[in-house]
């Protein structure tokens, strides 16, 4: 097979730590069945291809495309659109692709507060002049620009078509490769491809489905933190008092943070059949908090502490509630004075 | 038979009218604002009601659903404790109202969008008192949207 016949690979990175990137390495060895499979055109990360180098492709040039990052700047809702472009499949690679993850935690807060906090109010931040990054910053040697810092945090599906998802923060190991030889397998065959908008790379249950420790009825009537106690290694963590998420997550990790007794942060992101993580963990876990009286209930509740940042740790992006109210900001538009600073 | 509060009139096209969706249960508070229509006692009508069988079967993501579909506001009203149909139904309502309110905080949303209220098969007037007290509030707080649909 020449270089010409193989399918075309692209690899971009958003709004992101680069874990994902890292994933598709974990790979080990079988990143040369990758690269024998596949023709990688951009990958930024790894093969020096330029942004002109996608823009100067046919449309729909690439075959594949793993979109990993969150839509932060303009700059990567640009991207995600060339890409977009020039793809026949855009993969929503990683969590923060998917529902915004840890990014989008930033959309508890607005533009303005967090420019405030890092370039002014921050106790690390010494800038009396109160210099900002601007768009266009005019220099003797010309035009500077930066992208635009945009106002929310999006995911990838709420500003291109998105055609798969590949949940995890990042992706495991194994799902990776699990999806790279299925598609290699499909295209090499000509067969079809799964249905648009399916979730690749992960499981059809919950979290709890995979997890190795023992449930029992629960009946929670403390919270307790994970550094606050040495947790039983063969019971349940909700079971404990430790604030779980794996009723409210996707399968597919293998349960990895149960087994070594920490409790699960719900990144393989919303589970099946349920559009809200958040909203659905609160519903699993009302009906378990052990009172009836609402004082202590509330006494119980005092035990979760951030509950916006622990139900929606990685999917504030795509919540329900999230710009229902400007999701920032109240009527007045002002921001909402529990979490004006970051 | 459904009549506004006694000084307005027909509102004008223009004039915001909120939207408050009302979750009862079938046992006690549907049956609660059925009296109070038999009754002929009157209600706020931008209160819309749905039944469901019991608060219980209120998923947190239906709330949140509604105001996100345009509700201004919420109420989530079953038997009185200890009166569930269903033995528990109505404490996992009370359990999930409390830990929502804490998540409005996030979202920057008032809490007072989303109330709980008990009213039992007997208590007609307790819902009218209920409805038109939840409409208000609305009105008072304005339209979920205001900064954002201008």
């Amino acid at each position: 097979m020449t270089t010409r016949t193989k399918p075309k690979l692209a690899l971009y990175w958003a709004a992101s730590c680069g874990g994902c990137e890292i994933a598709v390495l974990e790979i080990e060895e079988k990143i040369l069945d990758v690269d024998a499979a596949f023709d990688i055109v951009f990958w930024p990360v790894a093969v020096d291809f330029k942004v002109k180098d996608v823009e100067a492709m046919e449309d729909g040039t690439i075959d594949v495309c793993l979109f990993n990052g969150a839509i932060r700047t303009a700059e990567n809702e640009h991207m995600a659109a060339l890409l977009r472009r020039k793809s026949k499949v855009l993969v929503a690679f990683g969590a923060c692709a998917c529902e915004g993850a840890i990014p989008a935690l930033a959309n508890t807060t607005t533009r303005q507060a967090i420019f405030d906090w890092v370039y002014r109010d921050s106790p690390s931040t010494v800038n009396p002049e109160d210099i900002r990054p601007r768009e266009e910053t005019e220099t003797p040697l010309g035009t500077l620009r930066l992208p635009a810092f945009l106002e929310r945090v999006s995911a990838l599906d709420q500003v291109v078509d998105v055609d798969y998802f590949v949940p995890g923060c990042p992706p495991q190991a194994h799902q990776i490769w699990a999806v790279l030889e299925t598609l290699i397998d499909l295209i090499a065959q000509g067969r079809p491809f799964p249905p648009k908008g399916a979730v690749l790379g992960a499981g059809d249950r919950t979290c709890c489905d995979e997890c190795p420790r023992t449930r029992e009825e629960k009946r929670i009537a403390k919270f307790v933190r994970p550094h606050e106690v040495i947790p039983d290694p063969d019971k349940c963590l909700l079971d404990q008092g430790i604030l779980c998420m794996g009723p409210a997550t996707r399968s597919g990790c293998g349960a990895r943070c149960m087994a070594v007794g920490m409790p699960c942060r719900g990144c393989y992101g919303s589970a099946p059949n349920s559009r809200d993580q958040g909203t659905k963990m609160i519903a699993a876990l009302a009906s378990v908090i052990d009172s009836k009286d609402p004082g202590d209930i509330d006494r119980i509740l005092d035990g979760v502490v951030d509950p916006i940042g622990t139900f929606y740790r990685f999917s504030l992006a795509t919540a329900t509630l999230a710009g229902v109210n400007g999701s920032v900001t109240t009527r007045e538009g002002k921001p909402s004075p529990e979490r004006v600073a970051p | 038979m459904v009549m506004t509060q006694p000084s307005t009139g027909p509102p004008s096209e223009s004039e915001w009218r909120p939207k408050i969706v009302a979750f009862l249960c079938n046992w006690c508070s549907y049956t609660g604002a059925d009296l109070a229509g038999i009754s002929r006692i009157p209600w706020d009508p931008s209160v819309h009601i749905v039944r469901v069988m019991c608060t219980g079967r209120m998923d947190p993501t239906f709330m949140a659903e509604a105001l996100r579909l345009g509700a201004d506001g919420v109420i989530v009203s079953g038997c009185h404790p200890g009166e569930c149909h269903y033995q528990e139904g109505n404490y996992k309502a009370l359990r999930r109202v409390h830990l929502l309110h804490r998540l409005f905080d996030g979202f920057g949303i008032d809490r007072k969008r989303l109330r709980l209220v008990w009213v039992s098969a007997s208590e007609g007037v307790k819902w009218a008192e209920a409805a038109n007290d939840m409409a208000r509030q609305i009105r008072e707080l304005g339209p979920m949207r205001a900064a954002h649909d201008d």
